[in-house]
């Protein structure tokens, strides 16, 4: 399978407590990234922001805008699928099953 | 005083009794003209005055009485009810819209989203722009806290693959009780405005996805000038536009694809010439056979061969010669072979061939079938042109419109022609070994299933396209299908038995899909289809015997008889033989007429009696 996580930073509902911070916490979102790349069977990761741009990326980069633009708009359109059947629902993880890969999207805060 | 009625014009005020003078004199008012007038006086000083209301009961002014003598002038009338309706009047207006025309096109994606200060472009500035991203607290918390949600996912992933094939060793159960069907997928019509009869299909030899047809008009003379040449071949995708237009110099009969090169096309022309084509090249083909030693009739059969070189093909038409060509030189063809069936190649006794048969894995062999319906086998590696017809067999009373070995039981080809499709055995070459009955339109084309050993396709004149399964139902076809109204020229099956293109008279070629009962392989078929030819194949060789005595034993009687006797029988003259003939013929008419009456009669007598039958009548209707 090929995976990819594409997710904006947004402010999140929760918290992570820490001992340190600063440079340390920009530390672990690299150790992050590193272990979700590392993990059987993924071939990318994207991390994508607001506006679709792609802020860090393991593929090349027409492959990262081109996903980048659909996956967003198509993440933007399941998230107000998800609240216009409920409006205190929210969208938490998307997967697109294909033939050939599975596509995984972990929305931040739109 | 009295009102008078006075005939006269509208406003006439004449001073009445009233006021105690007389009437003036008048002329009298013309004949015709009614009008009921009430006349007073007023004197001038009492002009103005207020008026002064006063009630009296109503009195009759005039009382007309009905003048019977007009009633002659009308006549009387039913009452009857009339609806009236206070509406504005509508109508009622259809409108189609214009054929959308849609066209695939591809779409480049382009860098969106950055701010303005930031130029895409640019890698300085992008990579400065990701990192002020990077250090920002929101992106960090967030990125933290959807990193452990990934995870979770992929790790979910990772532990068990909940969409893996399930049941995959277990055989799918026998979809025998499925009815079969077939729908249309796809359907391509001539562009052109003079339509032109779609005479041959010829499937792209890798994956299918694309339809070489050959339009041309059939009839004698009746192509008219405005007619296009064109031939085309279809995209599977696409049945607005053709993907290529393929221009001969003159309408085109056959055409195949190459089966080593997808690239090369060859087709046969209504003038008898040879052209072919290179789809990288174009639509118009890169060689052209010269006229003088092509055929002189429309080229009805083209395939190509089995050979190194990948460049061999060979055609047939019906001026009664078969010719090879290589490709490479179309100049004149390597070989010919005249369709003489007395061997001794005479051009004006041979027979037109209109359908080439040719098995790869026999390359040596090959058959031909005539305009005469008969079926000629050829070797083409015999030392003598005398020698390379081997054999015939006839028993079609018209022209045999195709031609084709089974796949699975190559000694047994199906011949299509007239009104009925047959299926011979090479080793019976009196008659053939299973026929199907006898249709009201003439058969135009067929060809076996590359699947099913016993299922065979054939296509009528009536626009029907019938596929038989011989081995479930052999006196009609498993399923009939309408496909258009005009007649159906061409079929050809694509390589998977799934698809089978059907072309028309009017240039509609309709891509069908049958069933699945009809495209997979029953269990045991082989075997069962094995014992079916072999079973018929020796009926028919033990009939055979059985005529071959018979006509012996005659033979025999006929020469003892006339040595013994010498019986003078009368030579009918031919208005005898005429009339006898007649006579024989309106007899078994008539008798036919009459038997049909009968049954008639009886099946209603019996529904008349159904009704009220009593107990121990089982009469099925």
């Amino acid at each position: 399978h090929r995976r990819e996580r594409s997710s904006p930073p947004a402010a999140g509902p929760q918290q992570r407590a820490r001992c340190c911070w600063g440079e340390s916490l920009e530390a672990e979102v690299e150790e992050t990234l590193k272990r979700i790349q590392a993990h059987k069977g993924v071939i990318g990761t994207i991390v994508v922001n607001a506006e679709g741009i792609p802020i860090r990326t393991t593929l090349d980069n027409s492959t990262t805008v081109q996903y980048a633009g659909l996956l967003h708009q198509l993440t933007m359109k399941a998230r107000s699928t998800v609240r216009d059947i409920d409006p205190q629902n929210d969208l938490t993880f998307l997967r697109i099953r294909s033939k050939k890969h599975e596509i995984m999207v972990a929305p931040g805060n739109l | 005083p009295p009102p008078r009625v006075r005939e006269g014009p509208c406003g006439s005020t004449s001073p009445p009794d009233k006021g105690g003078r007389g009437p003036a004199a008048r002329p009298p008012p013309p004949a015709g003209t009614m009008e009921i007038v009430y006349v007073y006086v007023k004197k001038r000083s009492e002009f103005g005055r207020q008026c002064n209301f006063s009630d009296r009961p109503a009195e009759t002014n005039v009382d007309i009485q009905p003048d019977p003598s007009q009633a002659r002038n009308f006549i009387e009338r039913d009452p009857i009810d009339a609806a009236i309706q206070c509406a504005s009047d509508m109508s009622e207006h259809e409108v189609n819209t214009e054929r959308f025309e849609m066209e695939n096109e591809g779409v480049n994606h382009l860098e969106g989203g950055w701010p303005k200060d930031v130029n895409p472009l640019e890698m300085e500035q992008t990579i400065r722009f990701r990192k002020k991203v990077e250090k920002d607290e929101n992106y960090v918390n967030t990125i933290i806290q959807l990193g452990s949600l990934m995870e979770h996912c992929i790790k979910q992933n990772n532990a068990i693959n909940i969409y893996e094939e399930y049941f995959d060793d277990e055989e799918t159960a026998d979809i025998a009780d499925e009815p079969p069907s077939a729908k249309t997928i796809n359907v391509f019509r001539d562009p052109n405005v003079i339509k032109r009869t779609a005479t041959h299909l010829s499937w792209h030899p890798d994956g299918s996805k694309k339809l070489a047809v050959a339009y041309s008009s059939l009839e004698f003379q009746r192509s008219s000038k405005d007619m296009s040449y064109e031939s085309y071949i279809w995209d599977l995708e696409n049945p607005n536009r053709p993907d290529l237009v393929l221009r001969p110099s003159s309408t085109l009969v056959s055409l195949e694809y190459n089966p080593k090169d997808s690239h090369i096309l060859v087709g046969g022309c209504y003038n008898g010439q040879i052209a072919y084509w290179d789809t990288r090249k174009g639509g118009q083909p890169v060689e052209l056979s010269t006229v003088e030693f092509s055929h002189r009739d429309p080229v009805y059969g083209m395939i190509w061969l089995q050979s190194k070189t990948g460049t061999d093909c060979f055609s047939a038409s019906t001026d009664g010669q078969v010719l090879w060509w290589d490709i490479r030189k179309l100049t004149e063809p390597t070989e010919t072979l005249v369709m003489d069936i007395s061997r001794k190649g005479v051009l004006e006794n041979a027979l037109g061939a209109i359908a080439l048969e040719f098995e790869p894995t026999m390359p040596t062999k090959f058959m031909v079938g005539t305009e005469q319906g008969v079926v000629i086998t050829c070797n083409r590696k015999a030392k003598t042109p005398a020698e390379k017809i081997v054999g015939t067999y006839s028993g079609h009373h018209g022209p045999i419109y195709a031609l084709a070995r089974n796949p699975f039981f190559p000694k047994n080809f199906l011949t299509v022609g007239d009104w009925t499709a047959r299926i011979w055995s090479e080793d019976s070459k009196e008659s053939s070994i299973m026929w199907t009955k006898y249709h009201m339109a003439y058969l135009t084309d067929g060809c076996w299933s590359t699947i099913r050993p016993v299922v065979f396709f054939t296509t009528k004149m009536d626009g029907t396209l019938d596929v038989w399964d011989f081995l479930f139902k052999q006196n009609n076809p498993s399923l009939s299908v309408k496909v258009c109204d005009e007649p159906l020229f061409s079929l050809r099956l694509q390589d998977n038995g799934r698809f089978i293109g059907c072309g028309s008279k009017l240039g509609t070629v309709t891509l069908l899909e049958v069933s699945s009962g009809l495209c997979t392989l029953q269990r045991n078929e082989k075997n069962v289809a094995t014992a079916m030819f072999e079973r018929e194949t020796k009926r028919e060789k033990i009939l055979e015997a059985r005529h071959r005595e018979m006509r012996l034993k005659e033979r025999t009687k006929a020469e003892g008889k006339e040595e013994d006797v010498k019986v003078e029988t009368e030579e009918e003259t031919p208005e005898e033989l005429l009339a006898r003939v007649q006579k024989e013929f309106f007899e078994i008419i008539e008798a036919e007429i009459r038997r049909k009456e009968r049954a008639a009669k009886l099946s209603r007598a019996q529904v008349a009696q159904r009704p009220g039958l009593p107990k121990g009548w089982g009469v099925a209707l």
